[in-house]
């Protein structure tokens, strides 16, 4: 509707603005880089040196990031499915969050780098540890959200069903399952953004396998002990790639299950 | 269903019902509504007029006293009950065909034979073009007719409705009131109506309770003589306005004796 009205000119403007300021971005990175003294330049490479890392070190990075997006996925998928069964567990009654919740907290604030070594003990290094610690970084805030979508279903709703005696079987998965979705998927979202850093963070502490392929996070200690700038910001550059896929595929799914029916996909023209 | 005519459908005795350690919220209710019955019941807010209906379909247990709905306690005769709330209560992430079906779903009813149920309740609403719509994309009005098919879909005897119109604006009220017993001529069902405007008790029923608040009791019964079928034209007979009138006079009284 607003943008129906607006002036074509700004329409124009507010569709090139985007990619002015990405063009600006890359100049501004060519000035400080021009800008630095000779002794310095190693520390920043310029844009073409990194598109150039790209191609060298093509295959590596491809392979290192199957690596971590394989530990990222079953993490992911492991905190999914997970965090969907305790929150099941959960929205059971107070007495049940009251028994639990405290202990659940107590494995969110234990710092991952801390239980690392003691994983690495336990299964080795490599995807099984990386997959863990991916998992225990998404878990958290998905267990919260679908629990809290699971007891905040409308009340009237509620009286609805037990007016038809539904059973406790159908107002769980008739009801409040479908009824939590929009949280389900803002937790969702939430896991989607932690599970590839996640997975990068646990291949850097505990990804050195046994076999030689190292993820993501395993070939930044290889590049920056080698002072490879170009090749570091290169696999920054991937592992930001593999952030927005995980995103993007979580926001389709979302979007699958909810554009008809939420007004968080209200359309205006309605 | 072939019981006699003149026995009553729903038999309040002596009800008295608190919650917890709550107030006296209503102290020896007694009435009986015959089949065919559409009884509107009005009073001060806080009189217990939403409780009785939770109370008939057996939502919440009676503190005191009993009821009987066709001969059987509530939560037995609960497949001869449906019940309209004052939201539309539609589950909002299916579409209207879906929604109406819910009743029919939780008690398993096998689905061949849903369609048609669903599709008659529809059309009954005049909603039969709108089966695949979800509930954002209704208006209020349409809305609370979908909530009405659905009490409809179980093809209940006694239907219990808790300020249905409450949330509309006066002219689609009217409307439905008018839709109301045009569907009710070819059904027939015992009605319960629980509503805050005089104007719509008096046009929709044939018996009117008063109710007085703390705690809520019976304070009179108006019989409402004004011949069914009624219409739009209904309103403007004097016999109508008076009716209004009196009533109006009667609920002004009760809340009165509040104070």
């Amino acid at each position: 509707m607003s943008a129906r009205t607006k002036a074509p000119l700004r329409r124009i403007l507010s569709n090139l603005l985007p990619f002015a300021t990405g063009v600006g971005m890359i100049l501004a990175w060519y000035a400080v880089c021009m800008g630095l003294s000779p002794d310095q330049r190693f520390l920043l490479p310029t844009p073409h040196e990194v598109l150039r890392a790209f191609f060298d070190k093509g295959p590596t990075l491809w392979l290192a990031t199957l690596q971590t997006g394989t530990g990222a996925i079953l993490g992911f998928g492991f905190a999914v499915l997970l965090s969907f069964a305790m929150g099941l567990f959960l929205s059971l009654s107070p007495l049940v969050r009251a028994s639990f919740y405290p202990y659940l907290m107590i494995l969110q604030m234990t710092p991952i780098i801390v239980i690392a070594p003691i994983l690495i003990l336990w299964v080795g290094p490599g995807l099984k540890s990386v997959t863990i610690i991916t998992f225990l970084i998404c878990f958290f805030p998905m267990v919260v959200n679908t629990t809290q979508g699971l007891i905040s279903t409308d009340h009237n709703l509620v009286d609805l069903f037990r007016m038809y005696r539904a059973t406790r079987f159908q107002e769980i998965f008739l009801l409040r399952v479908p009824a939590a979705q929009p949280y389900f998927f803002t937790g969702l979202r939430i896991g989607a953004t932690l599970a590839p850093i996640g997975a990068i963070v646990g291949d850097y502490i505990a990804g050195n396998s046994a076999n030689g392929q190292g993820g993501l996070g395993y070939l930044t200690i290889i590049y920056s002990s080698q002072f490879q700038m170009g090749a570091l910001f290169a696999t920054a550059a991937v592992g930001c790639v593999l952030g927005f896929i995980f995103v993007a595929g979580v926001m389709a799914l979302s979007w699958l299950a909810l554009h008809k029916w939420h007004d968080s996909f209200s359309r205006t023209d309605t | 269903m072939t019981r006699d005519e003149q026995s009553p459908v729903v038999e309040l005795r002596d009800v008295g019902k608190r919650y917890g350690d709550g107030p006296l919220i209503l102290d020896r209710v007694s009435f009986t509504a015959a089949r065919g019955d559409f009884v509107a019941i009005i009073g001060p807010s806080g009189c217990g007029k939403s409780t009785i209906l939770k109370l008939i379909c057996g939502l919440n247990p009676v503190t005191s006293g009993s009821i009987m709905v066709d001969g059987l306690e509530p939560s037995k005769a609960l497949e001869k009950l449906a019940f309209v709330f004052q939201e539309p209560t539609l589950l909002p992430w299916l579409d209207v065909v879906r929604n109406v079906e819910v009743p029919l779903r939780l008690h398993h009813s096998d689905a061949s034979g849903r369609a048609e149920v669903v599709r008659r309740a529809l059309s009954l609403v005049r909603l039969a073009d709108r089966g695949d719509f979800y509930p954002r994309q209704l208006s209020g009005g349409q809305k609370m007719r979908v909530s009405i098919a659905r009490a409809l879909s179980v093809s209940p005897s006694i239907l219990l409705l808790d300020e249905p119109f409450g949330a509309l604006d006066e002219m689609t009220r009217d409307h439905l009131n008018e839709e109301l017993l045009a569907i009710r001529q070819e059904f027939a069902w015992t009605a319960f109506f629980v509503t805050h405007s005089v104007a719509e008790a008096v046009f929709l029923s044939n018996r009117i309770l008063v109710l007085a608040a703390n705690p809520g009791r019976v304070h009179d019964e108006i019989q409402v003589g004004l011949p069914y079928p009624r219409t739009a034209e209904t309103r403007q007979s004097q016999d109508y306005q008076r009716l209004v009138a009196q009533v109006s006079g009667i609920l002004r009284s009760v809340e009165n004796l509040k104070a």
